[in-house]
């Protein structure tokens, strides 16, 4: 029995998964603290509690994520790109095409059979279309943020948002809500706006069959039909499709064994 | 793997774009940069070659397009054209 | 002869008239959720000012009225609109004929025109669509530092060490400002590191269309001493701004009305 893990300190949560040989025995996802080394221990822990295991019971431990450099027992480092195409083609054998939908970036990577990366763009320089960008949203029309997605799909039409810009984005929202617009048709062309920018970084690497989305994001479903209606290809999504970067990390931990 | 380093702002697309597979790891672009944002590292799958240091992805956009007036640029010295850019 | 122009900016809407060439009144205001009301009214205003003094005139008796600006379609008793970057150029290169390079930042957007020797445009960038880099991006911050906009230029000029807001993005910027407020980092170091910031912005615009002596800043962030200040820190160049540097555009959609008149007499 080999027993690898995979954690992914990302800018909003953190994320660790345990393989046992091929098989994800237990993951846990905590929020990111300000002190990254402890979150770092805290959701390690937690996913280790739930294997009942101990860390000395991981042979190899691979990091990934924003944070990824200060996990004290990483053996190695793994950029989150190269980590989301091995975890969504694991889940997915006919995945090409990754988007990935963050906390505070978004990722478009094209790869190969092997889960190895053709071809990435990534904006972590912008909010647009992120999880804070959507936490904002729900913050200014008072609507809890897990609701966002459903009631995006109840719209009629969707309202005109010219920009997935947060600060301009959050003006248009308050100006339109002043104006009486329904929430759902709001949150539709809100949906709208992200789609249209996140094809764009999609573009920018080629859009291959077939599509995944991962992330936290992925879990939106307003975004997720927008998305696709753009893309033209229905996406393939996790049912955790946050813990597909702890799980490529994870693969990765158990090659580098196997090349031992 | 073809690398985009950079980003899409209100003012345009900033990616410095680097094929992996065309890149033999020489270092010459790296030479060349008057700003030495370029480093050769290992990538993920253990090929030396050119990417942008972490600390610039973020602001190529302020740095990068006035080299154009240059003619030793990273992209121009590049035997191999493995660079190329999007302003 | 009586020509206007009026520049319908997303936060305000800014009316010159000229009066046989030399501008005789000006107005600003906000422009709120109706840009053709207020439009109207901020020609009105500028008729008015023009009355108190001694020159009495009607809409309908101006010659002709340029309109420019985001919401330059919507201002229906305008002749003509032109671009924003058109009249941002004629209007810098008629209040300092060296410049090359025009820099306008505003509300909501901006910009980086450079001329040719003559004041042709030759080439140009704009932000579009994205609050960085423009007056938003200030007021956002000084909202979460608890300063009013108008007074972060005088503060920033007192920074010992400017904080290093690295983020562009107003909404990481605006992380950044508070774990620095909660380090208790001095309010002026923070400002001027948001001054920094968004001259870093902008010098990268600056360095894509190439810049060329002599530089101007208008629009309505350029009234921030801070801003300009650090822009010619990062630029390595004097800066030149006008008085009412707000009103460039305007001034510029004026004179292409007195230039259009002129042609038609």
């Amino acid at each position: 029995m080999m027993l690898v893990a995979g954690i992914d300190i990302g800018s909003l949560t953190a994320k660790a998964l345990i393989l046992e040989d091929s098989k994800i025995r237990a993951y846990a996802i905590i929020p990111t603290g300000v002190d990254s080394e402890g979150t770092s221990k805290k959701v390690m822990n937690s996913a280790l509690e739930r294997a009942e295991l101990s860390l000395e019971d991981l042979e190899y431990v691979v990091s990934t994520g924003y944070g990824r450099v200060i996990v004290p027992f990483a053996n190695k480092n793994i950029t989150e790109i190269s980590c989301h195409a091995k975890g969504a083609v694991f889940l997915f054998p006919s995945v090409r095409t990754i988007l990935d939908m963050g906390g505070q970036d978004c990722k478009a990577i094209r790869c190969d059979a092997s889960g190895k990366v053709q071809n990435f763009a990534m904006n972590d320089k912008c909010a647009a279309g992120t999880g804070r960008f959507f936490e904002i949203i729900a913050e200014t029309m008072e609507l809890p943020l897990e609701e966002l997605g459903g009631l995006s799909l109840e719209a009629m039409s969707a309202a005109k948002i010219s920009s997935a810009c947060v600060v301009f984005a959050k003006s248009e929202v308050l100006a339109l809500l002043r104006k009486g617009v329904d929430k759902k048709n709001i949150l539709a062309g809100i949906n709208e706006a992200v789609a249209l920018r996140v094809f764009a970084l999609l573009n920018r690497v080629g859009i291959e069959k077939d599509f995944a989305i991962t992330g936290g994001i992925a879990k939106n479903v307003g975004v997720v039909r927008k998305v696709e209606e753009k893309v033209g290809l229905k996406a393939l999504i996790a049912e955790e499709p946050q813990i597909v970067g702890a799980l490529g990390a994870a693969l990765f931990a158990k090659e580098a064994l196997e090349q031992v | 793997m073809i690398a985009h380093y950079g980003y899409a702002d209100g003012s345009g697309e900033y990616y410095l774009i680097v094929d992996t597979d065309r890149c033999d790891g020489c270092g010459r672009c790296v030479e060349v940069c008057p700003n030495d944002i370029l480093e050769l590292a290992p990538d993920d799958y253990g090929k030396t070659v050119v990417r942008v240091k972490d600390e610039f992805v973020n602001s190529i956009g302020y740095i990068c397009p006035a080299c154009k007036r240059r003619d030793e640029r990273c992209e121009s010295v590049c035997e191999h054209a493995a660079l190329s850019y999007t302003w | 002869m009586l020509v206007a122009g009026v520049d319908v900016g997303s936060l305000t809407v800014k009316a010159v008239i000229l009066k046989d060439g030399e501008v005789a009144a000006t107005t600003t205001l906000i422009t709120g959720d109706d840009a053709a009301t207020a439009a109207r009214t901020a020609i009105n205003e500028a008729l008015k000012s023009l009355a108190e003094r001694g020159v009495s005139a009607t809409l309908d008796s101006l010659d002709y009225v340029v309109a420019t600006g985001v919401g330059r379609k919507e201002v229906a008793f305008a002749h003509e609109v032109k671009t924003d970057v058109r009249c941002d150029a004629v209007g810098a290169r008629h209040l300092f004929p060296s410049v090359r390079t025009v820099v306008d930042i505003g509300a909501e957007s901006c910009k980086v025109i450079r001329l040719s020797k003559k004041g042709r445009v030759e080439d140009f960038t704009a932000n579009d669509k994205c609050a960085s880099g423009t007056g938003m991006f200030l007021d956002t911050l000084a909202k979460v530092i608890g300063v009013g906009v108008e007074k972060l230029g005088e503060l920033s000029l007192k920074a010992k060490e400017p904080a290093k807001i690295s983020s562009m993005c107003v909404v990481f910027a605006e992380s950044e400002v508070i774990s620095y407020i909660h380090k208790k980092t001095p309010v002026e170091d923070i400002i001027a590191g948001v001054h920094e910031s968004i001259s870093n912005r902008i010098f990268g615009m600056m360095n894509r269309v190439g810049i060329e002596k002599d530089v101007a800043l208008v629009g309505g962030v350029a009234r921030n001493v801070g801003v300009v200040r650090a822009l010619e820190a990062r630029a390595g160049e004097n800066i030149l701004v006008p008085e009412a540097p707000q009103i460039a555009g305007a001034l510029g959609a004026a004179l292409i009305a007195a230039k259009a008149c002129e042609g038609g007499a």
